[in-house]
C-alpha cells in the first residue's frame, strides 16, 4: 500500500476530510466513502457519463479522476441539485416528459445537464444532442431527454425573466 | 476497476517535476488531464509507481497569438480551444479538430500537450499538428528543445521525447488559406476510422500550397507530402483529386481492427480526404 494522503473536498456544500490510497478513483469516495451514491458506476471506461459530477465548473466522469486530483475542489453531484422536497426544473422537467425509464442514467444526465444549461441558456436540439454527447441511455432512445432539457431551458428562462 | 498501487505527487514548479522525473527514471510519468492515462492505468495497461500530477505547475495554459505564430501551453484544454475566440478566427481549423475528440466531459479535461505527446495512433491532436508543421516545445535535464511534429512520432506511443522531459507547449505558424478537419468515426466519442487535416492556399484559379495529414491510418499519424504536392498548380479538380489520394493510400498503412479491414479503411481514407480537400478549397 502506498502513503495514505489527506484530501479536502467541498462535496455538494459540505466540507470533506479524509485519509486515501492515490489510486482511489472520486467515484468510490463519493459512493463509498461518503455514501453519495447518485452518481453512478455504468462502464467504468470512461464512456457512458453515468457518473459525472461538476467539479471546479467542469462536467468530469468521476471514474476517471483520482481523489487526490480533486483535492480541494468544489464538486457538486445530483443530490447537491435538488431533492425530493424541492426538485430542479431539470429534474420536474425529465420527471414529466418521460426522460427516464429505468434512470440509471439520469443522475450523470441531469448533472451534465445543468452545466449544458449555464453554458447555453437556450440549445436548439442539436445543440442539446451534441453537448449532453458523453451521456448513453440504454432505455429512452433519447428523444424524451432532448425534450425534457429543452423544458426546463424554457421554464428556467420564464422564471429568470419574470424575476427581472 | 481500480489501478495498482502508486505514489501521487502534484509539483508546483517545473523544476520539481523534473526533479520528480529524475529521480524515478522510468518508473515515473507525467499526467496532464488523465483522460488516456487513467483509463490505462485503472485497465493495469500502465503501470506508473509514480504519477506526477501537472494540474499546479504555472505558465502552461496560455493561448499566445502572435503576428505569425501561435504557442499553446501543454495544458490548454480542448475545451478551452474551442471557447477561444481568438484562436476560431486566427486558426479555425483547432476549434473544428477540437469539436471532434471525444465528448463534452472529456474536452474539459483533455490537453494538447497530452494528446500530442501520448503517441496514440488514434489521437487527433498529432496529424493536426503536422498538418499545421507545428514545433513541440519540450524541457529536460539538459534544458529545452524544440521537436517538429512531423519528426516527433516513431510507432505507437514512441515519441521523439525522452522519458525524463516534459512538453511544455505547441507553436504553430500562423495558418494560411482553407482549412478543413473532416473525421469518420463509429458514433460521437469515438476515434477516428479515418480522418484528415488539410490546409490549402489558393492563389486565383490555383492551389498554391496545400498540407496533408491523416490520423488512425498507420501506427503514427501520417503527413503525405505528396498528397499535397499533387494538388499544387491544379484547380484542384476531378483530377487532382484523384491523384492526392492515391498518393495519400502510397503513404499509409492502416491495420485491420474492431474499425475495419484494410481494404475498408483505405477506402474510407480516401472518401474522408476527398471530403476534406473540397471543403478546405471552398474555404480557401
Ligand atoms: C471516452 C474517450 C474518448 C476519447 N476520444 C478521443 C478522440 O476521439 N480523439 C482524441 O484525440 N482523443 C480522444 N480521447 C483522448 C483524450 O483526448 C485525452 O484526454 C488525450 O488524448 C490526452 O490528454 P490528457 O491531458 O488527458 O493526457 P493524459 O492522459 O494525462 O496523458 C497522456 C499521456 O501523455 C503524457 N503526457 C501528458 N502531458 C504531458 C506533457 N505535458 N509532457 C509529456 N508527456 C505528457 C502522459 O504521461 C501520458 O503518457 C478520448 C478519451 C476518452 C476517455
Ligand atoms: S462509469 Fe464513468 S463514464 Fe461510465
Ligand atoms: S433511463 Fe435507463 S439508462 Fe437511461
Amino acid at each position: 500500500m502506498s502513503k495514505k494522503m489527506h484530501i479536502k473536498l467541498n462535496v455538494n456544500g459540505k466540507d470533506e476530510e479524509f485519509l486515501a490510497e492515490p489510486r482511489e478513483l472520486l467515484i468510490y469516495t463519493l459512493r463509498e466513502r461518503l455514501n453519495i451514491t447518485g452518481p453512478h458506476i455504468g462502464c467504468d471506461t470512461s464512456h457512458c457519463g453515468a457518473c459525472t459530477v461538476t467539479i471546479n465548473g467542469k462536467s468530469v466522469k468521476s471514474c476517471t479522476m483520482f481523489a487526490a486530483q480533486a483535492d480541494g475542489a468544489e464538486i457538486t453531484t445530483i443530490e447537491g441539485i435538488g431533492g425530493a422536497d424541492e426538485l430542479h426544473p431539470l429534474q420536474t422537467a425529465f420527471k414529466e416528459h418521460h426522460g427516464l425509464q429505468c434512470g440509471f442514467c439520469t443522475p450523470g444526465m441531469i448533472t451534465r445537464a445543468t452545466k449544458l444549461l449555464e453554458e447555453n441558456p437556450d440549445p436548439t436540439e442539436e445543440e442539446i444532442r451534441f453537448g449532453m454527447a458523453g451521456n448513453i441511455c440504454r432505455c429512452t432512445g433519447y428523444q424524451n431527454i432532448v425534450k425534457s432539457i429543452r423544458a426546463a431551458a424554457a421554464e428556467m428562462n420564464a422564471a429568470k425573466e419574470a424575476a427581472e | 476497476m481500480i489501478p495498482a498501487v502508486f505514489e501521487y505527487y502534484r509539483p508546483k514548479d517545473m523544476a520539481g517535476v523534473l526533479s520528480l522525473l529524475e529521480e524515478h527514471g522510468d518508473d515515473a510519468r507525467v499526467m496532464a488531464g488523465g483522460h488516456s492515462l487513467i483509463p490505462l492505468m485503472k485497465l493495469r495497461m500502465a503501470d506508473v509507481p509514480h504519477l506526477i500530477d501537472l494540474q499546479d505547475v504555472g505558465g502552461l495554459s496560455g493561448i499566445d497569438i502572435g503576428s505569425d505564430s501561435i504557442r499553446i501551453g501543454a495544458m490548454v484544454t480542448q475545451s478551452d480551444i474551442i471557447d477561444h475566440a481568438g484562436l476560431a478566427s486566427a486558426a479555425p481549423i483547432l476549434r473544428e479538430a477540437a469539436l471532434q475528440i471525444a465528448d463534452p466531459q472529456v474536452r474539459y479535461m483533455g490537453t494538447v500537450g497530452g494528446n500530442v505527446a501520448n503517441g496514440d495512433p488514434g489521437n487527433d491532436m498529432p496529424g493536426l499538428m503536422q498538418c499545421l508543421n507545428a514545433t513541440f516545445a519540450v524541457i529536460g535535464p539538459d534544458g529545452e528543445r524544440d521537436i517538429p511534429a512531423r519528426e516527433f512520432y516513431e510507432a505507437a506511443y514512441m515519441t521523439a521525447r525522452e522519458d525524463e522531459e516534459v512538453l511544455t507547449a505547441v507553436t504553430i505558424p500562423l495558418p494560411r488559406g482553407g482549412y478543413a478537419y473532416e473525421k469518420q468515426k463509429r458514433k460521437i466519442g469515438d476515434y477516428a476510422t479515418a480522418a484528415a487535416a488539410v490546409q490549402i492556399v489558393r492563389d486565383g484559379d490555383t492551389c498554391a500550397s496545400a498540407s496533408i495529414a491523416m490520423t488512425n491510418l498507420s501506427d503514427t499519424p501520417i503527413y503525405s507530402e505528396e498528397a499535397g504536392t499533387a494538388l499544387v498548380g491544379t484547380s484542384v479538380d476531378d483530377a487532382a483529386l484523384k491523384a492526392a489520394a492515391t498518393a495519400m493510400l502510397g503513404d499509409i498503412d492502416p491495420t485491420e481492427d474492431n474499425r475495419g479491414p484494410v481494404a475498408f479503411k483505405n477506402h474510407v481514407a480516401g472518401v474522408i480526404l476527398r471530403r476534406a480537400i473540397e471543403r478546405a478549397w471552398s474555404r480557401a
